[in-house]
């Protein structure tokens, strides 16, 4: 399946923290036809197994994307059968007014977020950001009927399905980070057409947004000798600084800093550097908001690196990246992984 | 029976760090309702009730919030910090007592006329000492000092201090007095250090390593004037928790529990909590995760010196818990 | 001993870049215990076989300290930068740093006082608006000396002032580490076995500890620490946290752990019986790896010794040469009166 298409099936499923069962069946069916072995945790990890040659002491690898989306949840329904939410992961309210929503209770409900009109509004409210608390979905229907089919921690997604911009780039919510879980299935093909002495595990995790919750887990699982995680970074924007946000054409991004381990960076760089794929570096002086930050210090520590790609408007509807990004990051990975010798172990050591 | 039994736990000493007398009184409601006892290495104290099924966790702390004497001045005011919680609104001119039974009032400097300059740097505890000496003799540095306020009933509301989480202690005690017969391996943990970020429970979860938790603990509620939204009213019957900030319940564990409240005709409301969390916080992220839950009880006033309950939510929830313990349990 | 303070003050090792430090204190310890090695995340661990107990007693002190990082280069040749760590802004105006491995010389100027508007003297100079001085005048020339990732230290040399005062960069946690160090080299032997275990990146989050307690999974863990003593003008006295020169500051609760109060009592007991000078550490402010060390596994018994430090974060922070000392004194004691 193209990368794109993937991409776009994926989008389509609801699965926000803590409900990714049904996103979780579809990677599990998406990983089967390119591993030996997929499993699925209690909380809905997946994982898929790959190797090739099977070698004495060459290294566990644990790859990690998250699963899940931010999204919002049913707090009440008013006596008038307007429904009440929440944020699940970190949601800007500003981008919820007028949102399409689609409302998970016995059934898939569509809906808008409202507030109250504008011309009913004080001048100086006017100006300043709606609150959640004044916000409520309007799913038509009348009370009795949206309490039948809805009750409080029904899941709510936003409507935003992938959508082509100019070029290579595309748009809709969490792509943040499915189009990690994109990365990893790329790179199991890629992988294909590679001879590799590892015993790779591309885990699909939950629960990122809230916490690295499912990295945690799968992580101390696993075990894993080497741990890298797949997450996106700020694309450059207009109103953003620009030291602050990395080109969307430059390839992908490989971080830096104390969540790293440095000569396995280092590797990366110098397997990029080899097959002549751009990437940009970028320095994280504190323990990163990714997977890594919970794999680097599961059980007896797992040396660590993490890429990225590069993404504008991270955590709206309207999350935008660049397809290639995705193929030169599965590209760059994939070679990294084959790069590893039986003597992984002494040049990594401290 | 509740209600004496809540009236003695939530007036025994048990702040934070320092649980012994609370587990000793809760080891003696206990003893006689399970196979065995043991006390872990942090002073968790974990009651076994043995069986062949799956092994449960259910979690209650004992601990409550407190204060804790850091400096004793010349004219022998105490100063102090938190331990767990504590807010400095609900600290203005409360009574506190001492574990050797001294009481003290909490004030603030004198100087500040706006009441939202009052930062705890700027309060103290006042023992009635006549000088720094006396002060001395009466207490230490590193001493504990909890709300001093007594337990009260009216038309079927509990009010005391510690209902966070004596009232979870209290369901957790009588769920093992009532209970007839389960296929599971039951672990009632009574936790430390819950208010200091949940921290007993972590190393609780680690060694037992159960196939699911089960936390019981107080959230707060949402039915008193113009109070933070929040779907969950004393008497709704107990709270079955969606998620906090430290959870999102495993939806497994969420409609087992649902289901069982159903059959059972037992009331129940769902509950999402903005702010605080739970020991479940801690259990679900242990080893490979254990998919786990709580069963809350609504709560007014929470972290003040007068937590509110209601009584019916209290046997509901203990109905609740011996349904769940009772039934299969598939994951 | 002021040789060995001399040594791991000065070298450079902010959180993630712990490299320097290891080496030197792996040269120290190796002639005087059993094993030295580093594990996963770089954490170092001295192993001194007991005569037999089986029980395990581990000592901690963090390697890593405050300092910067270095994120881009400006057309101009100057240096961005973001802090590692926790340090106040405002301690970093006009101060002398040295970047990268090779120590590149740089500074942390700020805009002359003459070319200031008096309303920009009121207000803190923020992090985003400094920049590194390294004497490049194009990002070429400054890009053959660095790079965006090297780390970027305090140049602050050891000084001994004052009344046995001593004014250094990083005695938090140096101090700690170098105390361990001259516990090692009294070649005691214990009847448990004794892990004295050097931790890395405690400053971003205590994250070496948690490995460490994982992986050792002590029976008692005590853990030597720089803290705060702020007996300092401006401060309330009840704010004071510690005073200098009244001996090591026994932790009862901080913002990361409850001492264990058993642990508490021993060492105190074994101050008391010694003579030695000791203080509560009244506050519990701060963190230290003890807080993820408490909690690992089944739990694991844990308290906190601390040497006072004013100005602790900053290129000076001054200790107390006999608070220093005496902190030594006190865990040798408690060690030796241990009977586990």
């Amino acid at each position: 399946m193209e990368i794109k298409d993937f991409l776009a099936q994926l989008m389509a499923i609801p699965g926000i923290s803590g409900n990714e069962e049904a996103v979780a069946r579809v990677i599990s069916r998406a990983f089967e036809p390119y591993c030996q072995e997929v499993r699925t945790d209690r909380f809905y990890n997946v994982y898929g197994r790959k190797v090739d040659f099977i070698k004495e002491g060459m290294p566990r690898i644990m790859v990690a994307a998250h699963m899940d989306e931010i999204g919002l949840m049913v707090s009440d329904i008013d006596e008038r059968g307007f429904i009440r939410f929440t944020t699940v992961g970190g949601v800007d309210p500003r981008i919820l007014l007028a949102q399409e929503v689609e409302v998970h209770g016995k059934r898939k409900l569509f809906g808008v977020i409202g507030a109250k009109p504008p011309h009913l509004q004080r001048p100086e409210d006017a100006r300043k950001a709606i609150r959640i608390k004044d916000m409520a979905i309007d799913v038509g229907l009348p009370y009795e009927r949206v309490k039948e089919l809805v009750s409080i921690g029904d899941a709510i997604t936003f409507v935003s399905p992938l959508m082509d911009l100019k070029g290579q780039m595309v748009s809709g919510k969490s792509l943040d980070d499915r189009a990690g879980v994109a990365v990893l299935l790329e790179t199991m093909k890629e992988l294909d057409a590679l001879r590799f002495a590892a015993d790779v595990f591309f885990v699909a995790t939950v629960q990122e947004e809230v916490g690295v919750r499912g990295a945690t887990i799968s992580a101390y699982r696993l075990e894993p000798d080497i741990g890298v995680a797949i997450d996106v970074t700020h694309g450059d924007m207009p109103d953003a600084p620009r030291d602050e946000t990395f080109s969307m054409n430059k390839g992908p991004v490989i971080a830096v800093g104390p969540n790293m381990h440095p000569k396995l960076t280092q590797k990366l760089m110098d397997v990029a550097r080899e097959y002549g794929m751009d990437y940009m570096v970028e320095v994280e002086p504190r323990p990163t908001g990714t997977d890594a930050r919970a794999i680097q210090i599961s059980r007896r520590g797992v040396p660590t690196i993490l890429i990225e790609i590069p993404l504008r408007y991270m955590h709206t509807t309207v999350e935008t990246l660049n397809l290639n990004t995705v193929k030169q990051a599965a590209r760059l990975l994939a070679r990294f992984i084959a790069s590893l010798k039986e003597d992984w172990d002494e040049w990594l050591s401290y | 029976m509740m209600k004496e039994l809540l009236k003695k736990l939530t007036e025994v000493y048990g702040p934070s760090g320092n649980e012994e007398v609370i587990r000793d009184v809760i080891r003696q409601e206990i003893e006689g309702f399970v196979d065995e006892m043991r006390v872990d290495t942090l002073g968790n104290l974990i009651a076994i009730r043995r069986g062949r099924g799956k092994k449960v966790m259910l979690a209650a702390h004992m601990d409550q919030i407190g204060f804790m004497v850091t400096h004793i001045d010349e004219k022998g005011f105490l100063r102090f910090t938190r331990v767990g919680g504590i807010s400095v609104g609900n600290s203005i001119n409360r009574r506190v007592i001492f574990k050797n039974g001294v009481t003290g009032v909490i004030s603030y400097e004198g100087e500040i006329t706006d009441i939202r300059d009052i930062k705890f740097e700027r309060m103290y505890i006042d023992i009635g000492a006549s000088g720094q000496q006396q002060a001395e003799s009466m207490v230490s540095i590193g001493d504990v000092a909890v709300y001093h306020s007594t337990f009260s009933e009216n038309s079927g509301r509990y009010v005391g201090k510690a209902m966070d989480d004596r009232a979870g202690c209290a369901l957790l005690i009588e769920t093992a007095k009532r209970l007839q017969s389960s296929p599971h391996e039951i672990y009632f943990v009574f936790t430390v250090q819950e208010e200091l970020g949940v921290r007993g429970a972590k190393t609780a979860a680690y060694a037992l390593d159960p196939d699911i938790g089960i936390a019981v603990d107080v959230t707060l509620t949402g039915d008193t004037p113009k109070s933070r939204p929040m779907a969950v009213k004393l008497g709704g019957g107990p709270a079955i928790k969606v998620r906090d900030v430290s959870m999102l319940a495993h939806p497994r564990v969420r409609s087992l529990m649902v289901s069982r409240a159903q059959e059972a005709g037992i009331p129940y409301q769902m509950e999402i909590l903005e702010t605080g969390g739970t020991d479940a916080g801690a259990i679900h992220l242990t080893r490979e995760g254990i998919p786990s839950g709580v069963l809350s009880i609504p709560c007014r006033y929470v972290h003040s010196d007068s937590e509110m309950v209601d009584a019916s939510d209290m046997e509901n929830g203990v109905k609740l818990m011996l349904h769940i313990l009772e039934g299969e349990i598939e994951i | 001993m002021a040789e060995l303070l001399k040594r791991l003050t000065e070298v450079g090792g902010v959180s993630g870049d712990e490299g320097r430090v290891r080496q030197l204190i792996r040269q120290e310890v190796s002639p005087f215990v059993d094993e030295v090695y580093t594990d996963r995340m770089g954490n170092l661990i001295a192993y001194k076989k007991g005569k037999g107990s089986g029980k395990k007693v581990m000592l901690c002190a963090h390697m890593d300290e405050v300092g910067f990082i270095i994120t881009g280069i400006g057309e101009d040749g100057m240096l961005k930068f973001k802090v590692v760590g926790g340090i106040d802004p405002r301690v970093l105006v006009s101060k002398r740093v040295l970047v990268g491995e090779k120590g590149h010389a740089g500074v942390l100027g700020i805009k002359a006082i003459h070319l200031q508007e008096p309303e920009e003297r009121e207000h803190a100079v923020k992090v985003k608006q400094m920049y590194i001085d390294i004497g490049a005048v194009s990002k070429e020339e400054a890009s053959q000396a660095v790079k965006p990732g090297d780390y970027v230290v305090f140049d602050s040399k050891y000084v001994e002032f004052g009344d046995n005062k001593v004014k250094a960069k990083a005695l938090d946690d140096r101090a700690g580490c170098a105390a361990i160090i001259e516990l090692i080299k009294q070649e005691q032997r214990y009847g448990f076995d004794l892990y004295a275990c050097f931790s890395v990146q405690e400053e971003v989050g205590l994250r070496g500890a948690e490995v460490l307690g994982y992986s050792i999974n002590p029976d008692i863990a005590i853990v030597v620490e720089g803290t705060t003593c702020s007996d300092v003008p401006g401060v309330d006295e009840h704010l004071y946290t510690t005073l200098m020169g009244k001996g090591p500051a026994i932790t009862i609760m901080d913002g990361s752990s409850y001492a264990n109060k058993e642990l508490v009592g021993m060492l105190v007991n074994t101050a008391k019986n010694e003579g030695i000078p000791f203080q509560f550490k009244k506050g519990a402010s701060g963190g230290n790896d003890a807080g993820r060390i408490h909690l690992a596994r089944k739990g694991v018994k844990a308290a906190t010794v601390s040497i006072p430090c004013r100005y602790i974060h900053s290129p000076s922070s001054v200790m107390d040469l006999d608070d220093y000392k005496n902190t030594i004194t006190l865990i040798s004691a408690f060690l030796k009166g241990c009977e586990l």
